[in-house]
């Protein structure tokens, strides 16, 4: 931003949080006959209208590669493409814009860092932390890269509320300790960890710090510089943009020393038989064509949701949260499996007598969409001896009618089943 | 709600709320592990072949109505066939929960396990019908000792 840009105060941003239901058209239509209620935004969240005009005005008008041609659709999509970087750099407060690569989202960025990072930085006896609590893209690309190098998977436990359990953590957390990768928030059971707490900790013992933040991106405000955490990731499909598109951030002195993810062209400057030199961050680590309408989507996202008022929406879900936490534990026989002091847009749930998958299926005929199965975080599941929960999820466009349209549904499969 | 009741049958529901041939078999010479890993059905199937004869059929685990009851059911139609008789209701069932067209008739010939072809009507919940019919059908068939739907 430059600095003749008038500051605009947050009085300007929108407050009416309920209002915004509006801005997303996929939430007006009906289902098997009622209208929809669309509660699996942890799966996927819907897109305002600003997101799918931005891409589609990309591809009907301004649509070219990047970074090549001298013609002007090439520019323009450049352009876009380099504008949606600067915005993600805002949006998660990052010291500078060649912190931010572009990838297909929050998996491949995690992978990056365990195939580039990790390949060359672990050995044998070394040691990856991460918690019970990940999901399977925050394990099991750890796990490849333990099995390459002879490093060890080490996890932290978690306490019956869904909390990571510290004293652990502590114990575990030693010199051996080369990489920390943390989920911000939990997207089974919502637990938001103390990510900073545990990333201070973490670097005094002399890691190199990963946050999965694919279900905070939506809910919480991302300051990557007051985290201090050497890594963050995340996807824009889950804050209302694209799929395919996802960031990952990553401090410029370690990016600068990390050999590429892939090769090819983008991230090369120059290539011979003999040698190729490797283009500047952050394009060193964006080898192909990338996702331009992703992109370019992702940054109108950031700039829609620049325009609603933070504190406002935070307050707003967390009441949305905590009357959905309160209206179903009123169902007789319910159980809420997570019940974290600080949790954020998810409430995991099931009947003793009635399978998640079964819920799922009846919700969806009185219009209810919600996810169901083991979330891709089994070892959770079986943290808790349970093959699968039902899974409500919340974002700012849900309103407590949708929680009591929830109930009512599940209160006829308690009547089918019973 | 009608339509839901298409798919939970009251004859479903019922083998649901007590499958019948529940839990381990001491003598079986196959065992199979079946699992749906996308949606965390789990379900080990006993068989205890004599003869060319499906003596004895026991399963447990855990799942969804439709696969539980479809477990048992299963097992309740089985026990006392031969292996061909078996593999034969196999291709029948496979049939009626993957084709729409299977007819009227055939679905008579099935009694009882034709209260399964609502499922048809929901894709997603074809593989929890399924997975014991594939196991069972393993279990005659192969050493192999687990199926997978997916």
């Amino acid at each position: 931003m430059s600095s003749i840009e008038p500051m605009v105060t947050d009085h300007s941003r929108i407050t009416d949080i309920a209002s915004l239901r509006a801005d997303f058209p996929a939430l007006h239509q009906n289902v098997h006959g009622k209208p929809l209620v669309y509660l699996d935004s942890a799966a996927s969240a819907q897109r305002p209208q600003a997101v799918i005009d931005a891409m589609v005005l990309q591809e009907q008008r301004d649509h070219a590669n990047i970074h090549r041609g001298v013609h002007t659709l090439s520019q323009r999509s450049t352009e876009k493409v380099e504008a949606a970087r600067d915005a993600v750099c805002r949006f998660i407060n990052a010291a500078s814009r060649c912190e931010i690569i572009f990838t297909r989202g929050t998996t491949e960025s995690i992978n990056l860092v365990a195939a580039s990072l990790g390949r060359s930085l672990l050995k044998r006896g070394d040691e990856v932390l991460i918690t019970h609590m990940e999901h399977h893209s925050n394990i099991v690309p750890w796990q490849l890269v333990c099995e390459e190098t002879g490093a060890r998977l080490v996890v932290a436990p978690i306490t019956d509320r869904g909390e990571l359990d510290l004293a652990a953590f502590d114990a575990l957390l030693t010199e051996r300790t080369k990489i920390f990768a943390i989920g911000h928030v939990s997207n089974a059971l919502g637990t938001i960890n103390p990510v900073a707490e545990l990333i201070a900790r973490a670097q005094a013992a002399g890691a190199v710090t990963l946050v999965d933040g694919a279900q905070a991106a939506p809910h919480l405000q991302i300051d990557v510089q007051a985290l201090d955490c050497d890594f963050y990731a995340f996807s824009g499909h889950k804050m209302f943009g694209p799929t395919g598109i996802g960031i990952l951030y990553g401090k410029e002195r370690l990016l600068e020393t990390m050999p590429p993810y892939q090769g090819g062209g983008e991230m090369i400057l120059t290539v011979s038989f003999d040698k190729t030199t490797y283009n500047e961050l952050p394009f060193k680590f964006e080898a192909g064509t990338p996702n331009i309408t992703g992109a370019i989507g992702l940054g109108a996202t950031i700039d829609y949701l620049a325009t609603v008022d933070f504190d406002a929406r935070r307050r707003y879900e967390d009441e949305l949260l905590a009357y959905a936490t309160d209206t179903l534990k009123h169902l007789p026989g319910l159980r809420v499996i997570g019940e974290a002091e600080h949790k954020s847009g998810v409430v995991s749930f099931l009947f003793p007598d009635i399978h998640a998958h079964d819920l799922g299926t009846i919700l969806d005929k009185e219009g209810v969409a919600v996810r169901t199965g083991h979330h891709c975080a089994m070892p959770v599941m079986d943290f808790f001896g349970i093959p699968a929960t039902a899974r409500a999820s919340f974002a700012f466009y849900n309103n407590r009618h949708d929680v009591d349209r929830l109930a009512a549904a599940l209160e006829k499969a308690k009547e089918l089943f019973a | 709600m009608s339509d839901l009741k298409d798919l939970y049958r009251e004859v479903i529901l019922d083998h649901n709320r007590q499958p019948r041939n529940f839990g381990e078999l001491e003598d079986a010479n196959r065992v199979i592990e079946g699992v749906n890993p996308l949606c965390g059905d789990r379900m080990t199937l006993y068989v205890k072949v004599r003869n060319n004869c499906v003596q004895d059929v026991r399963f447990k685990g855990t799942g969804c109505a439709i696969s539980v009851a479809s477990s048992s059911m299963m097992t309740e139609k089985v026990k006392g066939s031969t292996v061909d008789e078996s593999l034969a209701l196999f291709e029948k069932v496979h049939q009626m929960l993957t084709e729409r067209s299977a007819e009227d008739a055939e679905l008579a010939d099935l009694g009882k396990l034709a209260a399964l072809s609502g499922v048809r009507e929901y894709p997603s919940r074809v593989k929890c019908a399924a997975l014991a019919w594939h196991a069972l059908k393993s279990a005659l068939t192969s050493a192999d000792n687990t199926v997978s739907t997916e």
